[in-house]
């Protein structure tokens, strides 16, 4: 199952480093990335592979928002689909 | 892999604007269920509901985790209980008291279908159900009731119209002590729909298979946004913005009820497109018109901007789902929006407006507080007005009304939570009660013999 994991908030030091060994703790596999700075914000979209991950999606979820608060960002993990969904047709 | 433009306004959507899954709601039959005795019928209803909809909550708060959308509500439909009940009306009440039971045990707010479909004639069983309507909302908690009197196909049954009325002002009495919260769960309806997945409306259509998952979908935040982005934008322009947004936000219900029923192992219904208020600022059907130009809704214009909108959700949403079916629209209950509120409170929004603003729109009038001391003929004729609307247009349309006890124009009722709270509005004070005692049948419109 692939989830995409949105991180955004005051760019600082270390943020892809912090959120990258955090999946990695969790087998969750990374398989594409993209990262900008919008309007001096820090934005990155990571696709991320759960068929190994040692963690539900759900609770993936629960603990990435908790990383997020932990390191003053704004961290999502949303199935995949749900942006197939909204925005192709 | 995504843009950033389409990931962020996903989840800008669900942060800031509002976005969510208001409702998904399982119909459930209870045909199986009816037995030799009430008391049978009563011990099988509550377990068949309990069994259904056991993971109800789980599931959904697993989906809302996983695809980052909240769920708001998780409701089930039932059977309409009067063709359960109909061996024996007189203790229908043990029904009602098994569905609401049954909502306790699950964890659900809503239970509806303590209804009746009596839109061509009325059989003494089912006079008998639907006197039992107002000490049964009085007892139970969470129990939603609705009946049908009208259709375009088979006319309007005054009869029942005329019932209505007097059933409303007693369910308003018997819960004087909340200011008649039991018409809060009361909806009279003409050409009720057997798939809306809404409160206090909904049911499980006789048409149905025995377990469907239906979704209602909401966004009015979503919409406001939107037009608040191109404010220099002529109609079509918008009518185009509304179209795309309202497009986006059914493909998020759809994905979500198709993954529900699957996990729930029940059929895929329908998702429903409803742009549902609730009385949080910035999630207000009359912002959205107010943001379209005008002052305040309930002024002139506020009929035509309604009828863009509602048509527009309505086209946005049917490209994107495989089966739209409920309401799908924009609602416009009084008490569940800010924005209808405040207008009421200034005099702006008065139930005549509101009448016409409902031969436009998805639903009908909905939770209005009027005074007290309304004679009950009157309550009947607003349903018979209203009523003749959805029969000549062939839509469904729906009256929530609640009789404040003891409360005058000006006054405020507050139930609090998502129904909100509803200033008491006028009415006409000329009696219609000759009309109404009339009785009888108003027959099918011509245009509705299309065999």
């Amino acid at each position: 199952m692939r989830a995409v994991v949105t991180v955004v908030g005051k760019d600082k030091t270390g943020i892809i480093a912090k959120v990258s060994s955090f999946l990695a703790e969790r087998s969750v596999n990374i398989l594409d990335i993209s990262q900008t700075i919008l309007q001096e914000y820090f934005a990155m979209i990571m696709l991320v592979d759960l068929s190994d991950a040692k963690i539900q999606l759900s609770s993936l979820a629960e603990e990435c928002s908790r990383l997020g608060s932990e390191i003053g960002m704004s961290i999502h993990v949303q199935h995949e689909e749900i942006f197939n969904a909204m925005h192709k047709i | 892999m995504f843009n950033y433009g389409e990931v962020l306004e996903t989840i800008n959507m669900v942060e800031k604007e509002h976005l969510d899954i208001r409702t998904v709601t399982m119909g459930i039959s209870l045909l199986p269920c009816i037995s030799g005795t009430a008391e049978k019928t009563a011990e099988k209803v509550y377990d068949t509901v309990c069994k259904k909809a056991e993971n109800i909550v789980k599931v959904t708060s697993e989906l809302s985790r996983e695809y980052g959308i909240p769920i708001v509500n998780k409701r089930v439909s039932v059977t309409p209980a009067a063709l359960i009940c109909a061996p024996f009306a007189d203790k229908s009440y043990l029904i009602g008291k098994a569905l609401d039971n049954a909502a306790k045990e699950l964890g659900i707010d809503f239970l509806g279908g303590y209804s009746a479909l009596v839109h061509k004639g009325m059989s003494d069983y089912e006079k008998q159900f639907i006197s039992s309507i107002p000490e049964v909302l009085a007892n139970t908690e969470r129990l939603c009731s609705s009946v049908n009197v009208g259709s375009s196909k088979s006319g309007i049954n005054m009869d029942a119209v005329g019932l209505m009325g007097e059933i409303i002002k007693k369910t308003a009495e018997k819960t004087a002590d909340r200011d008649g919260f039991g018409c809060a769960k009361l909806v009279v309806f003409c050409n009720a729909v057997e798939d809306n997945p809404f409160m206090a409306g909904a049911f499980h259509g006789i048409g149905e298979s025995g377990n469907v998952i239906n979704v209602g979908v909401s966004g009015p935040g979503v919409v406001q946004h939107t037009i608040e982005n191109i404010p220099n934008a002529n109609l079509s322009e918008l009518a185009e913005k509304i179209k795309r947004t309202a497009f986006k936000i059914t493909r998020a219900g759809q994905l979500i009820a198709r993954e529900a029923a699957k996990r729930l192992d029940a059929e895929f219904g329908i998702v429903d497109l409803s742009l549902a208020p609730t009385p949080a600022r910035g999630d207000s059907v009359a912002q959205i018109l107010e943001e379209m130009g005008l002052e305040s809704v309930g002024t002139h214009g506020t009929t035509a901007c309604l009828a863009m909108l509602n048509d527009a959700v309505k086209k946005g949403g049917v490209m994107a789902s495989s089966r739209v079916g409920g309401l799908s629209g924009a609602f416009i209950p009084v008490s569940e929006d800010i924005g209808m509120i405040e207008a009421a409170e200034r005099g702006t929004l008065c139930i005549d407006k509101l009448e016409a603003m409902t031969a436009v729109c998805s639903v009908g009038l909905d939770m209005i507080a009027i005074p007290g001391d309304v004679s009950s003929s009157t309550i009947s004729a607003i349903i018979a007005d209203e009523a003749a609307i959805g029969m000549i247009n062939n839509k469904t349309t729906a009256v929530r009304i609640i009789p404040a006890p003891n409360k005058k124009v000006g006054d405020t009722v507050n139930f609090g939570g998502l129904l909100g709270r509803a200033p008491v509005m006028p009415v006409h004070s000329e009696s219609a009660e000759k009309f109404i005692l009339r009785g009888g049948l108003i027959p099918a419109p011509i245009h509705s013999n299309k065999n």
